[in-house]
């Protein structure tokens, strides 16, 4: 019987004292190599068709992971107080090309791609590429037209264009009847305060994704705020519009 | 009932008593998990998860389980000699062979069936409903079904002249081949030249495509997939199905055990 | 005259071995052999003679570079014939996750058996085999002697009209070897066919009606075990006791052990012989007859066949 208790013996020590010891152990080795500088976030494989082939059948499950990353990145950076969004527009490339019905990639890259630091990766241009590609896979849903406009509206300050986004969506079946009216205010008369809050609102409305309803919210403030724009908030304190349901 | 169902029916027994099912337990677990956490990672989303999730899990779990029982199907029979005393019973080489086929099918549809039913409880769970756009998700675990039975009979066929590790890097070679085969016939002739590329397009054709069970995509996003296409899927499994248990039985057939 | 049981005809199976397979190894040479109705028929020769080649090419198992064979006078290819077989394979392995009661009854459904007739011909095939309490446990818990049992049984199951056993003593105990030798003799009594293999040449002697002996996959002798043994002369050994030196011709060509010495002469010397010893003082202990055996026989032929001599001689030892 003696080989067999010593045996016991060693388990119900050595195994909760190795554990015990494994766990402060890995805390300094992270932060160790937090200090050291050592970047968590990077994406061995950047060549989104590659990625495609490695991923077999599974191309829409694997998107699921890729998505999870991309919101994961963009929530450390900000908690990290760090504007470098270098890795945003490649990771969500792969998503999309991994499962290009994924709208919420393009909603979310339509967003944070487009606005300037700290918000997003300052980066328009990629932000229209990215909304023009999920229009061509999914050209049912109007709502990509309107993150197009935004982005023309806001980022590139493309009037013309953003109108013209706003007109193309409003002829998609089921779009709401305010794209059209949109189209032609902007046409019109190019930014407005009201038209600036409209639309940040109805991001802030529909979207059930909390960064982007965060993100819409703090604009709003800001809106809000601007100079040009206090008798319109007096207007709307006075007034405060109804919820869209 | 036929010898083949006989050998059919203790192929399954076989499996059941080697614990294959307890996969399921696996299976189980990270359904309750994904449908729990998903909320949290993924909101507005959920859907398109647990589907994708499930299916992914569903056809991994059935192809290692088709490929690694597949391959030592009638290795182990001949290895250890059970086979003697059967062939010594009135059955037929070809209906032991069909038998075995036959068995470990039956095998993998209860496992799917139960991992398919297991998936749409947490989409119940998450959505609080089911809508027809979820009949797209059945009829995507029926093409996995199918892609597995096609499996199983390559797994079966290498099982019949080779040792099982050999047999299983043909089988899974022959799997990751047939998800490229779309892109074998549009190879462009600029980079192989146009007798290669010709060739290349006419072996595209007569190699299994399993790219034509994936519906991964529109299932996850509820959209319907046509009945023809279920219809043709189903035709193309029963055919080559029946094309590579031919030769198994050809080779089995004549083949000396030890 | 009932037609032969078994029939082999110019029976051959060559295996290729070496580069691209060019060379071929002769496991067995044309053979031609009958197994008569009803005859308990067993078939002898050393490891590698070609007995389990033969057994496995009537079963099928492998298939013949020439030649062919007939059971119960229907081709070997015919697998309807089988219904009428019991096979025994050597060191037979079965399903270990089955009970010996479920391989039973499993083999038993192949046979077209009702449930009824399954169970029951199940429950007394335990009960014969002696393994009527061990029914219900997974045969990877099974010794190799209650595997070979199990395989008989698994033979017998269907009340074959020939049966074929391929060293169906291997693996048991003296008792258990018993049992299996009084199973086939009860399988003689109903008027079956039985041939086996076996290594045990007494248990040849013992049962069978006529035994085959082959060596390097030739046959080399078939008849009923007394008549092989004749081929052999036979002898007479007379045992006595001398003390002293003695002075008698054949007292060098005994062998001496103590006081007792043993000593073997040809059948037409013997009185001679006596009269020398008695001359010489020796005390006579017996006299007896010198029967070649069969395992002599086949020590014999093995040891022909490995200086590969053309003719067999034949000593009178």
């Amino acid at each position: 019987m003696k080989p067999r208790s010593s045996i016991a013996t060693l388990l119900l020590l050595v195994l909760p004292l190795g554990f015990a010891g494994i766990w402060p152990l890995q805390h300094r080795i992270d932060a160790q190599r937090a200090a050291l500088g050592v970047e968590r976030d990077d994406i061995p494989l950047r060549s989104a068709a590659l990625v495609k082939a490695i991923s077999l059948e599974y191309a829409p499950f694997v998107a699921d992971v890729y998505w999870t990353r991309v919101v994961q990145y963009y929530g450390s950076k900000r908690i990290r107080g760090e504007t470098n969004f270098q890795l945003l527009w490649p990771l969500l490339d792969i998503t999309t090309t991994l499962d290009s019905q994924l709208v919420i990639a393009y909603r979310f890259g339509g967003v944070f791609l487009s606005q300037p630091p700290p918000w997003g990766a300052g980066r328009p241009d990629l932000a229209v590429r990215l909304i023009e590609r999920g229009i061509r896979d999914n050209p049912r849903y109007w709502r990509l037209y309107e993150d197009l406009g935004f982005v023309y509206y806001f980022d590139l300050k493309d009037y013309p264009k953003a109108s013209q986004a706003f007109l193309k969506g409003s002829k998609v079946p089921g779009a709401e009847i305010w794209m059209e009216v949109m189209a032609a205010k902007i046409a019109a008369q190019g930014e407005s305060c009201d038209t600036s809050f409209f639309l940040w609102r109805d991001i802030y409305n529909t979207t059930a994704n909390p960064t982007i309803k965060e993100n819409a919210f703090d604009h709003l403030k800001q809106l809000l705020l601007r100079p040009d724009c206090k008798q319109f908030a007096a207007a709307i304190l006075r007034n405060p519009p109804r919820e869209n349901k | 009932m036929t010898c083949l169902g006989i050998v059919a029916l203790n192929t399954f027994r076989e499996a059941v008593r080697d614990r294959v099912l307890y996969n399921l337990l696996f299976f189980a677990l990270l359904m309750i998990a994904a449908a729990i956490l998903v909320g949290q990672i993924s909101i507005g989303i959920e859907h398109i998860v647990i589907v994708s999730l499930g299916l992914t899990s569903i056809s991994i779990i059935g192809i290692l389980i088709s490929i690694f029982i597949g391959v030592s199907l009638v290795y182990k029979e001949m290895e250890k000699r059970t086979l003697y005393a059967l062939l010594a019973k009135p059955v037929r080489r070809w209906e032991f062979l069909l038998g075995k086929f036959g068995g470990l099918v039956l095998t993998v549809v209860v496992n799917t069936a139960a991992m398919a039913l297991g998936l749409f409880l947490a989409l119940l769970y998450v959505k609080h409903s089911l809508d027809r756009g979820d009949l797209a998700v059945l009829v995507a675990v029926y093409f996995i079904l199918l892609k597995l039975a096609l499996l199983v009979a390559l797994a079966l066929l290498f099982s019949c002249y080779t040792t099982p590790i050999l047999a299983t890097l043909f089988t899974s070679g022959i799997y990751v081949v047939g998800l490229f085969v779309q892109q074998m016939k549009n190879m462009p002739e600029d980079l192989m030249g146009p007798a290669m590329a010709a060739f290349t397009r006419r072996l595209a054709y007569l190699l299994p495509n399993f790219d034509n069970y994936d519906v991964m995509g529109p299932a996850a996003h509820g959209q319907a997939i046509p009945g023809i296409l279920i219809l043709e899927n189903t035709l193309y499994t029963v055919v080559y199905c029946a094309i590579v248990l031919s030769a198994a039985a050809v080779v089995f057939s004549r083949r000396d055990l030890k | 005259m009932p037609e032969a049981a078994i029939e082999i005809e110019n029976l051959t199976k060559e295996y290729p071995f070496g580069f691209l397979n060019l060379k071929k190894k002769t496991s067995l040479d044309g053979l031609n052999m009958q197994v008569e109705t009803g005859e308990v028929f067993g078939f002898i020769g050393p490891n590698g003679a070609g007995k389990s080649t033969t057994i496995k090419l009537l079963m099928r198992l492998i298939f013949p570079t020439a030649g062919g064979a007939r059971i119960l006078g229907k081709p070997i290819r015919d697998v309807s014939m089988h219904r009428d077989i019991g096979y025994l394979p050597e060191q037979p392995y079965f399903y270990d996750y089955l009970t010996a009661a479920e391989l039973l009854g499993y083999f038993a459904r192949f046979h077209r058996l009702t449930a009824a007739d399954r169970k029951e011909r199940v429950q007394r095939m335990l009960k014969k085999v002696g393994l009527e309490t061990a029914g219900k446990i997974q045969l990877r818990k099974y010794s190799k002697g209650m595997l070979q049992r199990v395989g008989l049984a698994q033979a017998v199951l269907h009340d074959p009209r020939v049966v074929i056993l391929d060293e169906p003593m291997s693996g048991l105990d003296p008792l258990g070897r018993r049992e299996v030798r009084d199973i086939i003799l009860d399988l003689k009594r109903d008027g079956r066919t039985i041939m086996f293999s076996t290594h045990i040449l007494s248990d040849a002697e013992m049962l069978c009606d006529r035994v085959g002996v082959i060596v390097g996959g030739k046959l080399r002798g078939v008849g009923a075990p007394g008549q092989i043994v004749d081929m052999k002369t036979q002898g007479m050994e007379i045992l006595f006791e001398l003390s002293g030196a003695g002075n008698a011709p054949f007292l060098s060509q005994a062998t001496r052990t103590g006081e007792r010495y043993r000593l073997h002469v040809a059948e037409e010397e013997l009185y001679a012989a006596i009269d020398q010893l008695r001359a010489a003082g020796a005390r006579i202990l017996s006299v007896s007859q010198v029967k070649a055996t069969l395992e002599e026989f086949f020590m014999h032929l093995v040891a022909a066949d490995r200086a590969q001599a053309t003719s067999v001689e034949v000593s009178g030892k």
